[in-house]
């Protein structure tokens, strides 16, 4: 045991510059993804519930077949879905490899997910208080802004640090663009090169890092959440 | 009277269900009038909500019309719809407040719809927050407040734009019987200061006597009668009214297969009418079959045969028999309840 972790202890002081480059480069990952992710799946959602049957503007076909292409995107392997879209990627990026070629197939994969979270935080608001908006006389765009988001704001945060950590795991399979990251180092040494404690180090900075974006946003999600005072 | 607030001609509404369609309200007529405090009561699922969610047309009646303030709203756009909708306030049963916003802002809310300056609002919002006795209150948010206090907040919030006339659906049946009053004298209160037309739906028959002048009967989706208070609850025509007024028509106990019970007076008991006491006290209807007392100086010696009906429950019963045993009566069950040797 103690010789393992000397071991870890050798590898970092070794490669200290690489870890600290590639955990660099896979919280860029993961923030620009999110930050995609969640500028196609803010507006999906919210029309997801808003144009659902017992929405405040209810479009029952169209809303079927927004469901059926979310649930497509979601369904669909993260691997293959970096090989099916490579000519977006390219079109995109003008490269298929690296890290910004990773971010574009995460934010298509994570998007759909994010829209579901997106839905499923909406759905929990009360039909009453958007009732009660709707008999002051507020439009459809001021229920979205000021009742459906505001209302759903702790629970918005709790899906945010569940998407974030969604796709730092799906980073570690974007290994194979050698898009770089933790997740990348990890498959390349330890699982190619049979450098073990490399590996090992990789896995306990993504778990950390998922940790803390985890707990973060369950707390300031607690802490801004005026109905638990 | 003057001209009506509002006015609603051969309403229909009815809903798309698996069997056709489901009549929600049929061939309602109301006249409600500026200032007033007009009661809507009926059973539930009689359609009260319904009719109270078509006068501010969150739902679009089948056909018929509604007259607000001289306007049909059938005839509005969206637009002027959400305009006509900031002169009517409406309270609910579950407040319906946005739980994460303070009471100020909660009431600064319909105001920002309306797109009110935001100094003014939050002035005007200070004014109302005293209007409804919660001026302590501002920095609160709906969960650190009582049901009495939340539905106070958001009575608060129903006026902010001012209204002519102001909703409440069952805005009392989730509170307890004393905050419920306080309601109700607040809503009277607001009424007359402000001129304020109050239409409240219930089904509870104490709040319409408490404040109401006028009342429609709703029953089984129809308008079953209209008129003052004090008319149509004292003098109930309708079936519908009567079963409102009296509520499981009085079932007259069954003494058939009653229990007897013997009591014997010996001159020890209390002075004071021991059995009109005793049936006010533990609530329970007795049965006189037979007595045979007479008062002697003042005290009452004999024996008397109660009858205590069937449906009785156990704890009742025995607080009849420790209420009579407390007044110095003694009391044992007899099987054959003619027997007074
Ligand atoms: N959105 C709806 N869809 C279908 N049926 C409804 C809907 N709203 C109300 N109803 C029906 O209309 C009737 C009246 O309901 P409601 O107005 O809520 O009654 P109340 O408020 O008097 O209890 C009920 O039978 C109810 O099932
Ligand atoms: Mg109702």
């Amino acid at each position: 045991m103690l010789e393992f972790i000397m071991s870890l202890c050798a590898t970092t002081a070794q490669n200290g510059q690489m870890i600290l480059e590639n955990t660099g480069i896979s919280i860029y990952i993961v923030l620009l993804s999110t930050l995609f992710s969640y500028l196609f799946g803010i507006p999906t959602g919210i029309i997801l519930v808003v144009t659902a049957k017992d929405g405040i503007h209810p479009m029952p076909v169209f809303n079927q077949i927004l469901g059926v292409i979310v649930n497509l995107l979601r369904s669909v392997p993260f691997l293959l879905m970096i090989f099916m879209i490579m000519p977006i990627t390219m079109v995109i990026t003008g490269t298929s490899f690296g890290p910004n070629a990773t971010i574009v197939p995460l934010v298509f994969s994570a998007a759909p997910f994010v829209a579901r979270l997106i839905e499923s935080s909406l759905r929990e608001i009360d039909f009453g208080v958007i009732e009660a908006a709707q008999s002051m006389g507020a439009s459809n765009w001021q229920i979205i802004t000021k009742v459906m988001l505001p209302e759903s704001g702790p629970s918005l945060l709790v899906g945010a640090a569940i998407a974030a950590t969604t796709i730092l795991g799906y980073s570690a399979m974007a290994g194979v663009l050698g898009g770089g990251g933790l997740g990348d180092v990890a498959i390349r040494y330890g699982y190619y090169r049979y450098e073990k404690p490399l590996m090992y180090i990789c896995i306990i900075l993504l778990v950390i890092i998922t940790q803390i974006v985890q707990e973060a946003g369950l707390r300031i999600s607690v802490k801004s959440d005026k109905r638990l005072h | 009277m003057n001209q009506p607030i509002i006015q609603i001609k051969d309403l229909y509404k009815s809903y798309p269900s698996k069997s056709g369609l489901a009549v929600a309200l049929e061939h309602i007529n109301l006249d409600i009038y500026p200032g007033e405090i007009f009661g809507i009561i009926g059973m539930s699922g009689a359609g009260k909500s319904t009719l109270v969610r078509c006068i501010n047309f969150l739902e679009k009646p089948t056909s018929g019309t509604v007259i607000f303030d001289g306007q049909d709203l059938s005839t509005l756009s969206r637009k002027e719809l959400c305009k006509a909708r900031q002169s009517m306030g409406m309270i609910f049963q579950q407040f319906n407040l946005l739980m994460q916003r303070t009471a100020l802002q909660n009431i600064c809310f319909p105001m920002e719809i309306a797109g009110t300056k935001k100094e003014q609002a939050i002035a005007r919002a200070r004014e109302l927050l005293k209007l409804v006795d919660m001026e302590n209150k501002e920095d609160a948010y709906p969960s650190q407040l009582s049901g009495g206090q939340k539905q106070r907040v958001a009575i608060a919030r129903a006026l902010a734009t001012n209204p002519k006339v102001l909703l409440c659906d069952e805005a009392t049946s989730a509170l307890d019987p004393k905050t419920t009053r306080a309601i109700l004298n607040l809503l009277k209160d607001i009424s007359k200061r402000l001129g304020i037309t109050v239409i409240i739906i219930t089904h509870e028959m104490a709040v319409i006597e408490e404040i109401c002048q006028r009342v429609a009967i709703i029953d089984n989706h129809v308008i079953a009668e209209t008129g003052t208070v004090a008319d149509v609850f004292s003098r109930p025509k309708e079936e519908a009214t009567k079963r409102l007024v009296y509520p499981e028509e009085r079932k007259l106990p069954d003494f058939r297969s009653a229990h007897c019970y013997r009591l014997i007076f010996d001159g020890t008991a209390a002075k004071e009418p021991v059995i009109s006491n005793m049936i006010m006290e533990c609530k329970t209807p007795v049965n006189i079959v037979a007595a045979d007392t007479r008062v002697i100086e003042g005290e009452t010696f004999g024996q008397m045969i109660i009858q205590i009906p069937d449906e009785v429950n156990q704890v009742n019963l025995q607080r009849i028999l420790v209420y009579l045993e407390n007044k110095h009566i003694s009391v044992e069950e007899v099987s054959e309840c003619l027997n007074l040797s």
